[in-house]
């Protein structure tokens, strides 16, 4: 296979992948640390490489409406944002979701103010789970651009017709450079035909849509959606299969499992973090420690049969969360947890909180980590969320 | 671009019979739903409609029974003027040809929470035509004020009392608001002047491009009016010159109508529930108003 690699940042990976996915409109505010993706696809608009338009819109607000407009007439469309402008975007989020528009948007993570914040953390996207899109979490900038292409191919499946965020963790991905392979347009083309719905307003077959519902249909929506996500765990894998077959680049589904075979402790993360995770399970591993590592990649759809079945081969499963539902714990501890009290078996659990507005997470502090979950095993520790490398006592 | 002078004048012989907004749950009278009405008539089949959260929407697209016989799509409420852009250029993506959006939006949905994404549409100059049918007040959640109540009216949110005399702000100036973006057209009419607005809708289909009316169009649930009357108070709003008739066209703005006299603000006003309560004091600062505004529109409009 031809390779064609270039040295460039997360962001402009994803652009990359945007315009190889040939969308007929980008509708997109700048806000640190997505700006440089937006300005890569402004440049590719000015150029022609990018053969959509290019929509200056006002506001984030205006960026999800721009996307759900054009594709309400059947265009395939793309957005960017982050933390603030995520933020902003939610009330369209729920709409794009319930309109059944595919659209695809990259979210650079980021933390959320107050305090004010530009770094990393997630925040942002792990906020608004509920809120009908697919989430998927990338580790470098190849799996950005892959998974950009990948998205249309899910989001626009007639069986899914669901909107779908590429979320990759601001600055450490964002805006790190990588060696990166941009696959050829023609083979693109062939992975991902053009865009074709039944759910758009034409003049062969006028439509009302966006309409309200009586609590009589309401509900019924609400089913179809869910169905659809689910519908959509069967399509990830089947586009995973065929991009891999095609592109030689494999994604593992719904999750990774990272020297898990015969793992007695294993650390649960998204997104970039893994990577350190990885070094850190070989360390241990050449130290005769059986540790793993379980990458989720999708939060929505979640991987819960993946869990359940890591769960029956394990002692303790250790959750890292960028994020915090104040008052109770880590997001995906929650939706961890929820997988594994579903299955028949003691298994010792513990939440890691950290890494928040762009602290490091560190080799050390994800070895002790790992000890922790061995030591929780050995002395039966009662589970316990826990904010590591805290500057203050954690009684201040 | 078109020679606007050579679009063939629409009147009641030559306009299509077809209907494309029937069947609706609006309350009778409702003056928005013939501002919906006449201009979809004037724009036609190849049009895409969109308008955001508010009556028209809340009365044509209740599921399954669907009022618009033509594309339409109800936007997020700030996001009527970002959603119809969006339609816009994907139609021009798509390669599609001879093809109008148009957003059908309230004074609320236009003047407040919709008016970022509006000066964004127009900065972009996207093409769209947009209408803002004013009734002056959030009418579809019943009858709270707007930026664009006039002063004096009694709206659930600006009671009028022993201390105040219902709304004490006046209206925004919206037109030259939007005039003031440099749009290719924009024009101010009245569902009580329908042949008027008809040529204005005609005028902005022909424009490819950002254009804007803002019609005036009366709500007999908010206004405490007879359904039957609707079409002529808002022709009585434009006669005693507390709403005027304009077009903002090649940087130059035209007043349309420039009466010689005014008919009565006091006649206008009585006619309505929501300016009842008014004193003659709270009458005077609405004609001094009018007045300052007209002198401002003779002088550098004419």
């Amino acid at each position: 296979m031809k390779s064609n690699k270039i040295f460039i940042s997360g962001d402009e990976a994803v652009a990359q992948g945007v315009r190889l996915s040939r969308p007929h409109v980008v509708a997109a505010y700048p806000i640190t640390p997505q700006t440089i993706t937006v300005e890569r696809l402004a440049e590719m608009a000015e150029s022609g490489e990018m053969e959509g338009e290019y929509m200056h819109v006002e506001s984030e607000h205006s960026a999800i409406s721009a996307t759900m407009g054009a594709s309400s007439v059947g265009a395939r469309t793309f957005t960017a944002s982050s933390s603030q402008g995520l933020l902003y975007m939610a009330e369209g989020l729920h709409y794009c979701s319930g309109g059944r528009w595919p659209v695809v948007m990259m979210n650079a993570n980021r933390s959320v103010a107050l305090p004010w914040s530009i770094y990393g953390d997630q925040r942002d996207s792990l906020s608004l789970l509920d809120c009908g899109w697919i989430q998927v979490y990338v580790e470098d900038a190849q799996e950005a651009l892959d998974m950009i292409i990948q998205a249309y191919k899910i989001a626009e499946h007639k069986d899914v017709l669901t909107p779908m965020m590429v979320n990759l963790d601001g600055f450490i991905l964002t805006h790190t450079y990588e060696l990166v392979d941009i696959p050829e347009q023609k083979m693109v083309d062939e992975f991902l035909p053009p865009f074709q719905t039944p759910n758009k307003m034409s003049f062969e077959e006028p439509k009302n849509l966006g309409f309200s519902s009586k609590p009589d249909d309401n509900t019924e929506f609400k089913y179809q959606q869910n169905e659809a996500m689910f519908k959509a765990i069967d399509v990830i894998r089947d586009v995973d299969q065929e991009f891999a077959e095609k592109f030689g680049r494999k994604y593992h589904d719904m999750v990774e499992e990272y020297r898990c075979e015969d793992a007695e402790v294993v650390l649960v993360a998204l997104g970039s973090v893994c990577g350190t995770i990885r070094v850190v399970v070989d360390k241990m591993r050449a130290e005769g420690k059986k540790v793993g590592l379980l990458k989720i990649r999708y939060m929505r759809p979640f991987p819960e049969t993946e869990v359940k079945d890591l769960a029956k081969r394990v002692n303790a499963i250790g959750v890292i969360d960028k994020d915090i539902s104040f008052g109770y714990e880590g997001t995906v501890y929650t939706n961890v947890n929820s997988a594994i009290s579903k299955i028949d078996k003691y298994v010792y659990k513990s939440n890691f909180v950290g890494g928040l507005g762009g602290r490091d997470i560190t080799k050390d502090e994800i070895e002790e980590m790992f000890n922790k979950l061995f030591s929780g095993v050995e002395n039966k520790s009662e589970e316990k969320v826990e904010f590591f490398s805290l500057n203050v006592e954690s009684n201040d | 671009m078109t020679n606007l002078i050579d679009i063939p004048k629409v009147n009641a012989k030559n306009m299509t019979e077809k209907e494309f907004f029937y069947g609706h749950k609006a309350c009778a009278g409702c003056g928005g739903s013939i501002a919906v009405r006449l201009a979809l008539k004037v724009l036609g089949e190849r049009t895409y409609t969109a308008l955001p959260a508010g009556c028209m929407s809340a009365v044509g697209f209740i599921y399954p029974q669907m009022a618009f016989n033509t594309n339409a799509i109800i936007t997020t409420f700030p996001g009527s003027a970002s959603m119809a852009s969006g339609i816009a250029v994907g139609a021009k993506a798509l390669g599609q040809k001879d093809v109008k959006t148009v957003v059908f939006a309230g004074d609320g949905g236009t003047a407040d929470i919709g008016f970022q994404a509006l000066s964004g549409m127009i900065d972009r100059n996207d093409d769209v035509l947009y209408i803002c049918y004013d009734n002056e007040a959030y009418m579809n959640t019943g009858i709270q004020k707007s930026g664009l109540t006039p002063y004096g009216t009694k709206t659930t949110t600006t009671p009028a009392g022993e201390n105040l005399p219902g709304t004490i702000t006046h209206k925004k100036n919206l037109f030259e608001i939007i005039a003031a973006h440099d749009i290719a057209y924009a024009a101010t009419a009245s569902i009580g002047y329908p042949q008027d607005f008809l040529n204005k809708v005609n005028k902005a289909k022909h424009i490819k491009g950002a254009t804007f009316i803002h019609v005036y169009a009366s709500c007999p649930t908010g206004w405490g009016t007879p359904t039957e009357t609707s079409v002529e108070i808002a022709k009585d709003a434009v006669d005693c010159g507390l709403i005027f008739l304009a077009e903002f066209e090649d940087g130059e703005y035209k007043l349309n109508r420039n009466p010689k006299q005014f008919a009565p603000v006091k006649d206008y006003l009585k006619k309505q529930g929501r300016f009842k309560h008014m004193q003659d004091t709270d009458i005077e600062v609405v004609i001094a108003n009018r007045d300052r505004k007209w002198s401002r529109m003779r002088k550098h409009w004419l």
